[in-house]
Parts: C-alpha cells; sequence; structure tokens
C-alpha cells in the first residue's frame, strides 16, 4: 500500500496544572459560534473540565467520537488515590450522558482543533490557556494511504440523528424541510 | 436580542413562594451598566429608606456584571446588595468564582429575593426550570458541606452554590455567603440571607451569553491575555513582593508575608510587629503553606491563580483567598498553621474574615480589661488558639458571650458598656476594618477611608501607588510604562511625591490633586463592580489590563450601545453617586465621613476639613455629603433630588 505523509495534531494535557479556570471552554464555545465569536457557551464547547475542586481533580477532556451506545462494562480508575467517575476519561459523546452534545439539538460535538485556512498556530483553547495545562504538539507521520472516504459534518450529523430516531423520520423531516 | 447581558431578571418572594421571570429595562443598562449599578437602582426603587435588614421588605440581590460570563478574562463577579444589620446602610459585598457566568448560563442577570420563608429552603436555578426545594436537611451545615450536598443531591457536579452556613441562619452581623473558593463577606450580607430563611441558591445554565460585535470583542480580550502575561514577566521593580503582579494579594502563591506581617498591627489592631519577619519564620510558614496547600486555583475564565485548595491534615479540604490567612494568625498572636486550621471552621460557618477575627480579639481584650470577666467565658481555654476556636464557636451560635460578639465591635462595645466603646476603636460606620494604625497622615488615604461606600479601603484603593519610590529616578522609571493613568497629570503627581520633605504626606499630594487620584482610582471600582470585573485584574492592583482606555470598548462590542470615555466614566459617577444618596437617604452625613480616630498619630483637622470640602465639591455633593440637586440633575438622576426634597433632606443644611 502506498505510504503518505500526515501531520498528527495532539494536545498533551498536563492535568496537573490546570486551575480549572475553564477559560478553554470559553473560547472553544466561541470559536465555534455562528458567527465566530459571537456567542459563548460552555455547554457547547468540545473541551470540558472535570472539575472536582475538594478531591483535587481538574481533568480537561476532548469532545471525541460519537456513540451510538454506552458502553457494557465500565472501569473506575483510582489515580494517586483520587477517585475519578466512570465516565470522567471518556472522550465519546454518547447516550450515557449530556456532555459533548449540543444542548439544544442533541447533536453530537467533535474537537476539530480548530481546523481553519489559514491554518491558527495552535488551537484556541491552547492559546487561552495561560497555566499551559494544554500544550499542542503537531508531529509528521509515515501512514498507509487512506482508501476510505472521509464523513463530512454533516453527514457524521445526519448518521448520529438515524441512530436516535430511525431512518425514515429523519427522511420525512429533511424531505418536509425541503419543499419551498 | 440584548448583548453582553441578557435582560431577563428572576424575582423570588419567599413569602408567597412565587418565581417570576421579568425583562429589565435597556435604558437601565445604559445608565447604570449593570452589577452594583443596577442593584443600587433596584434598592432606590424598592427598599424605602425606613426598611431593616431583617424586615420582609428588604431585598437581597445577587446581581451580575454587565460583561460576566461573557470572553473578557477574568469577567465573573457576583455582586450580593441588601440593606446591612451591621452599618445599617446599604451593603454591597462581591464574589468571584463560577457563580454569576452560571447565572447568565442559565438565562438571568439578577436573582432578586424578598420576603421570608418560614422554613429554611433552597433556591434550585436550572435554565428555565426554578424552584424552591425544602433545605430543612441542611440546617446548620456548613456552607462547603451544604453545597456539596446539593450538588449530590442533584446529581450534577457542576452546579454553582452560593450557600451560608451557621453564623448565616443565626443572623451573625457579619455572616458571609460563601461560593466555594470565593465569598461575598462584608457588611453582614450572609445574616440577610439567613433571615429570609434561604440557605443556598443553586445554579446551572446551559444557555449563550451573546455580544454585539463578536470580532473586536474578541479582540480586546486577546489583548488583556497577552498583557496579564507581560505582567507576569515583567514584575514591578522596588516594591513588596505582593504588591508586584496582578491578581488579589498572590499571598497562595507567595510566602513571604513581610509587608503585611511588619505593616498590620496585631490582637485587636493593636500591636505593630516590625521585627516579626525573620528567614526562620519565613522557612517554617514555606513549610506550613506548601504542605496544607494542594493547588492553586483560579475563578471563571481567569488565569490569575489567586485562591488554594487547603488540605490540613485530619480536617475537610477547603478553599482559600487571599489575606484571610492571616486575619485569625494575627488577630491571635499565634501562627500561619492556626490560620489555615481555624479558617477552615470560620469558611464552613461562613463569617467575614477581616470582622470575625477582631470581633474576637475585641472580646479578649477586654476580658484582659477587666470589663468581662472570666464568667463570660465558661470553659475556655488559656491558649491563644483555643481561644479563638472557643469563640467562634460562641459566636456563630449566638451563645453567651457570643451573642453580643455577633453583632460586630461598634454594637457590641455599645451592649456591654462599661467603658467597652474605648476598645471599639478601629471601625468606620460601624464596620471593621483592616487593622492598620500608621504615623503620618496620608491625603488620599484619609478621602478613601472616609468616604468610601464599601467601607472597605481595598475596595476603594488600587491604581495609584501607596507610596512613591524612593528615588525620584525609580519613579521617572515606574511612570514610563504607565498608560493605564487617564491624564498625564496623574504622573507628573506621583514623579514629584516624595517620601520626606516639601512633597510629602500629608500636604503632597495637594488637596486638589488627592481629590483627583480618589475619583480615579474610585471610578475604576465602580466600572469594575457593574460591568462584574474582578478587581485584580483592574481597580485594585497597580498597572492592570483593563483600564478607562480599553474600558468604553468593551462595552460598547459587548452590549451594542455606543458608549465612549465620558460616557463611561459618567456612569460610574452616576452608580457612585446612587451609592451615597442611597446612604444618605438612610441617614449618613457629613459627620459619618471620618476615619478611626487612631488610624493616623499625626492628624491636622484643619487639612482633612479641606480635603473633605474640596472632596464633596469635586463630587457635587453639599457641605453635608448629600448629592446637590444640581449634580444629580446632571446625572440624570433627578428622581433622587426630587425624593430628597419630599423628605426635606436637604432641609437646613
Amino acid at each position: 500500500m502506498a505510504k503518505v505523509k500526515k501531520i498528527v495534531k495532539s494536545i498533551t494535557i498536563d492535568a496537573d496544572k490546570c486551575n480549572g479556570c475553564k477559560a478553554c471552554e470559553v473560547i472553544c464555545s466561541s470559536w465555534h459560534a455562528s458567527p465566530r465569536y459571537s456567542s459563548n457557551n460552555p455547554a457547547r464547547s468540545r473541551i470540558r473540565i472535570v472539575r472536582l475542586p475538594l478531591k483535587d481533580i481538574y481533568l480537561p477532556v476532548y469532545a471525541g467520537e460519537y456513540t451510538e451506545a454506552e458502553c457494557t462494562g465500565r472501569d473506575k480508575y483510582i489515580i494517586d488515590g483520587k477517585e475519578y467517575n466512570e465516565c470522567d476519561f471518556c472522550r465519546a459523546s454518547c447516550p450515557s450522558r449530556k456532555l459533548f452534545k449540543e444542548p439544544d439539538s442533541g447533536l453530537p460535538l467533535k474537537c476539530d482543533m480548530c481546523e481553519e485556512t489559514p491554518a491558527l498556530e495552535k488551537p484556541k483553547c491552547v492559546e487561552w490557556c495561560l497555566a499551559e495545562a494544554l500544550i499542542y504538539v503537531e508531529r509528521e507521520e509515515e501512514v498507509d494511504e487512506d482508501e476510505q472516504p472521509k464523513l463530512g459534518d454533516i453527514e457524521i450529523g445526519l448518521g448520529s440523528m438515524i441512530d436516535k430516531y430511525g431512518l425514515q423520520p429523519v427522511l420525512d423531516t429533511v424531505a418536509r424541510m425541503a419543499k419551498p | 436580542m440584548r448583548y453582553g447581558e441578557i435582560g431577563f431578571d428572576l424575582e423570588v418572594n419567599l413569602s408567597r413562594g412565587s418565581i417570576d421571570r421579568v425583562e429589565t429595562d435597556p435604558r437601565d443598562t445604559r445608565l447604570y451598566l449593570g452589577g452594583l449599578g443596577t442593584n443600587a437602582k433596584i434598592m432606590w426603587d424598592r427598599v424605602p429608606a425606613e426598611t431593616e435588614a431583617f424586615s420582609e421588605d428588604n431585598l437581597l440581590i445577587f446581581g451580575t456584571g454587565l460583561l460576566c460570563g461573557t470572553g473578557a478574562p477574568g469577567c465573573n463577579r457576583t455582586i450580593v446588595s441588601t440593606v446591612s444589620p451591621q452599618t445599617k446602610l446599604m451593603a454591597y459585598s462581591m464574589m468571584g468564582g463560577f457563580w454569576a457566568p452560571e447565572l447568565k448560563y442559565a438565562g438571568y442577570d439578577k436573582v432578586i429575593i424578598s420576603g421570608k420563608s418560614d422554613q429554611l429552603v433552597y433556591l434550585w436555578i436550572h435554565n428555565d426550570k426554578v424552584e424552591l426545594r425544602d433545605a430543612s436537611h441542611l440546617k446548620g451545615m456548613g456552607a462547603t458541606e451544604a453545597s456539596e450536598a446539593i450538588r449530590k443531591e442533584l446529581k450534577d457536579p457542576d452546579i454553582q452554590v452560593a450557600a451560608i452556613g451557621l453564623a448565616g441562619e443565626n443572623r451573625v452581623f457579619y455572616a458571609s455567603i460563601e461560593q466555594g473558593r470565593s465569598s461575598a463577606s462584608r457588611g453582614g450580607i450572609g445574616a440577610v440571607m439567613g433571615d429570609k430563611g434561604l440557605k443556598a441558591v443553586a445554579v446551572r445554565g446551559s444557555k449563550d451569553i451573546n455580544v454585539a460585535d463578536p470580532a473586536r470583542y474578541m479582540e480586546l480580550c486577546n489583548d488583556v491575555l497577552k498583557y496579564i502575561k507581560f505582567r507576569e514577566d515583567h514584575p514591578i521593580k522596588g516594591l513588596p513582593a505582593i504588591h508586584q503582579v496582578l491578581g488579589s494579594p498572590q499571598e497562595m502563591a507567595i510566602v513571604d508575608e513581610e509587608w503585611h506581617t511588619t505593616s498590620f498591627m496585631w490582637g485587636n489592631s493593636r500591636t505593630r510587629r516590625k521585627d516579626f519577619w525573620t528567614h526562620e519564620i519565613e522557612e517554617k510558614w514555606r513549610e506550613t503553606q506548601e504542605n496544607v496547600r494542594t493547588r492553586l486555583i483560579s475563578c471563571h475564565n481567569c488565569p490569575m491563580k489567586c485562591g488554594a485548595t487547603i488540605s490540613v491534615p485530619g480536617l475537610p479540604t477547603y478553599m482559600m483567598k487571599c489575606y484571610t490567612k492571616l486575619t485569625y494568625t494575627m488577630a491571635a498572636y499565634s501562627d500561619l498553621d492556626f490560620g489555615f486550621r481555624i479558617a477552615q471552621k470560620a469558611t464552613e460557618y461562613g463569617v467575614d474574615g477581616y470582622s470575625a477575627p477582631q470581633a474576637m480579639a475585641f472580646g479578649l481584650e477586654l476580658l484582659e480589661a477587666g470589663i468581662l470577666t472570666e464568667e463570660d467565658f465558661p470553659g475556655m481555654p488559656d491558649d491563644s488558639e483555643g481561644r479563638f476556636f472557643y469563640l467562634l464557636e460562641k459566636i456563630v451560635r449566638r451563645e453567651g458571650i457570643g451573642e453580643y460578639l455577633a453583632d460586630g465591635v461598634y454594637w457590641a462595645a455599645r451592649r456591654i458598656g462599661k467603658g467597652a466603646e474605648k476598645f471599639d476603636h478601629n471601625t468606620i460606620k460601624k464596620h471593621e476594618q483592616l487593622p492598620l494604625k500608621l504615623g503620618m497622615l496620608n491625603p488620599v488615604y484619609f478621602l478613601m477611608y472616609s468616604t468610601g461606600e464599601k467601607i472597605n479601603i481595598t475596595q476603594i484603593e488600587g491604581q495609584f501607588p501607596q507610596e512613591p519610590l524612593a528615588t525620584r529616578e525609580a519613579r521617572e522609571e515606574f511612570v514610563e510604562d504607565w498608560f493605564q493613568v487617564p491624564d498625564a497629570k496623574f504622573k507628573k503627581y506621583y514623579v514629584d511625591w516624595e517620601r520626606r520633605g516639601e512633597n510629602s504626606n500629608p500636604y503632597y499630594p495637594t488637596v486638589e490633586a488627592s481629590c483627583e487620584i480618589v475619583d480615579w482610582m474610585e471610578k475604576m471600582h465602580y466600572i469594575d463592580d457593574a460591568v462584574g470585573m474582578c478587581a485584580g485584574l483592574s481597580s485594585f492592583p497597580l498597572k492592570p489590563p483593563y483600564h478607562i482606555h480599553n474600558y468604553p470598548e468593551f462595552v460598547s462590542a459587548a452590549t451594542g450601545i455606543a458608549m465612549d470615555k465620558a460616557e463611561l466614566w459618567k456612569a460610574a459617577t452616576r452608580n457612585r453617586t446612587l451609592m451615597r444618596a442611597l446612604n444618605v437617604r438612610r441617614g449618613m452625613r457629613s459627620a459619618d465621613d471620618k476615619p478611626p480616630a487612631n488610624h493616623w498619630k499625626n492628624r491636622f483637622p484643619e487639612l482633612e476639613k479641606q480635603l473633605l470640602e474640596a472632596y464633596y465639591k469635586l463630587k457635587g455633593f453639599n457641605d453635608q455629603g448629600i448629592p446637590t440637586k444640581e449634580a444629580l440633575h446632571e446625572l440624570e438622576l433627578d428622581y433622587v433630588a426630587e425624593e430628597f426634597e419630599q423628605k426635606g433632606i436637604y432641609g437646613h443644611g
């Protein structure tokens, strides 16, 4: 299989440095607002801080893939004597919780690293984290050429709507909305 | 749609159990901005002068600032306003944390509490769903403890809770409202909350906060963040450690407390210990602080880390900010370890960290002086630390001597009598002040202490240095990048100011310059308190990121209301004048505008008179400290003048 070069974008999360200020949530929701920066609402943010001050738990978590079914088994982590809740480390937009879903439509949210043309130097959450708990790292990797077509935002959204309501109601709704 | 603000308040009448969502008048936003300004307008309109603090008719207003919850870094203040049981004037106390932004995300600018509930209740606000819930199971619980219980009960760890502890329930005159890492502590607002039968207000929101000019607004926010970073990398040279940087005094991060421990007074504001700070103490305190401090923490959308999570072995974890670590320590002539221990209990009980230790130290002084006897303190331990713990328990329960001390030094002294009044030497307008006793009168501070409506020096000072740097060269260097000044003349006032000689206190800064300096400092606080900005990034530290040159644009870009410097300055003047008017209507006059008699050893009655007169003149107050009809008209506050006339307040001058 042919090899291609790929830029892998990652964010190193130094949770020990997080001071729980939620600036990342504010700027993320603001960047993704339409028009850009017109509003902010942490409930729409693609990064959320699991924040339990009295247990000294500060855990920034990024929205990952949408999943249609919750886990059948769950894990509970205890690290340095701190007990985390079952889903704390999970990035999924999942039926088991409200996290990483648009509060009004319920549509899933996913971190897109603030992809933009021209590209930003770093994602906005990293820029706004003066505590340096979020560190942006870019590296180049050689990978097998990807022959799978990528799903666009609309397809991901529609997919989740179909999972939630079934194919026919979604088709009916689209048909109804398409009428002039 | 409204921008910056939400445009809706929540009206909750606890007597009737009614809850209403009420649209606010956008014209008030232009005039009073929000936060303290609109709180004051509501107090003026709805709380008559005769209303007592513990009356059904008193309001308890939780107001958010105009820009709270927008992208503006550090804009997160809740401004709580009510009639104070202690000063009997209008109290406003503020807290940072996360509560105010959460309330706006839930869709409200303010929660206005009226009436009283027979049963202890708490208010639960979740977007459009708002309900009063039984709180009998939370009765007697600590503020932090109750907040955790509510989060558990409602199954959401992200709920923000403002709660009172036992002190509020028992109407201690300096009870606070606690909110995790922050508290609104001054003026006894927690006592009013307790009197209303309201244990807590819990909030969770998931709605948008909108701004009118998004691109410009974000530019302004980014500039502020950049400047915060710059100031972090460029502390101001030649000043005590805690004055070099931004934020509330960085006392959770910084161990060096030479300035506080050697400049401020110990006990009931009695003893200055100029030689207290030694290398040995520093090492010991470093160990204490680093052992209990789990993490430095922030408020909503703020890069500063002014607070800390404190875990003293064997005690429940709590959160602390700045000066409380020293108030008990110093009042009890004790140690930092004791300070951290007692603050844990004091935070749960919910008492003000300034007033409570002074009331305790005052009680012990009366015992020492023989005005009170051992019989008044049955079962009290012999050691200073034990005595403070003992008194804390008595005060929050209003038991025995605690019944007296719970009213604060001023009222306790008058109820106890027998010469106790003489020991009330550190209150202004019946309210305990920072424990400071100094030598030479500082004209700027004289005005601020005398006239500040918050009755708390930290809520009026800032911007202008507390004393001149030693050399002219150092002062010239200081003013080089001092772009925050509203006018270049302030740089000159500072450069010309000397520690000794002709251009030194008390006659320099001159009367005129002193008034202008105070006016500037005061205005910045009034802007902060209206927009909900933390003073730690604005009116309190030197060379802050928010100032009169960028604030008007912040307000315009957020709200869409055209605002220039002159208009914003005028809005701040209006709010300041309305606060004065509220207190004048409640009986305050120029005779009350004075610092504690012994605040400075060297007093200058003639100069002080000139200062006060010039200040009143600049503010548009008459010689009684009452805003004049003309000044009120100029500020579109004619309704105030009309009521003053009707009530004969201008009367015989």
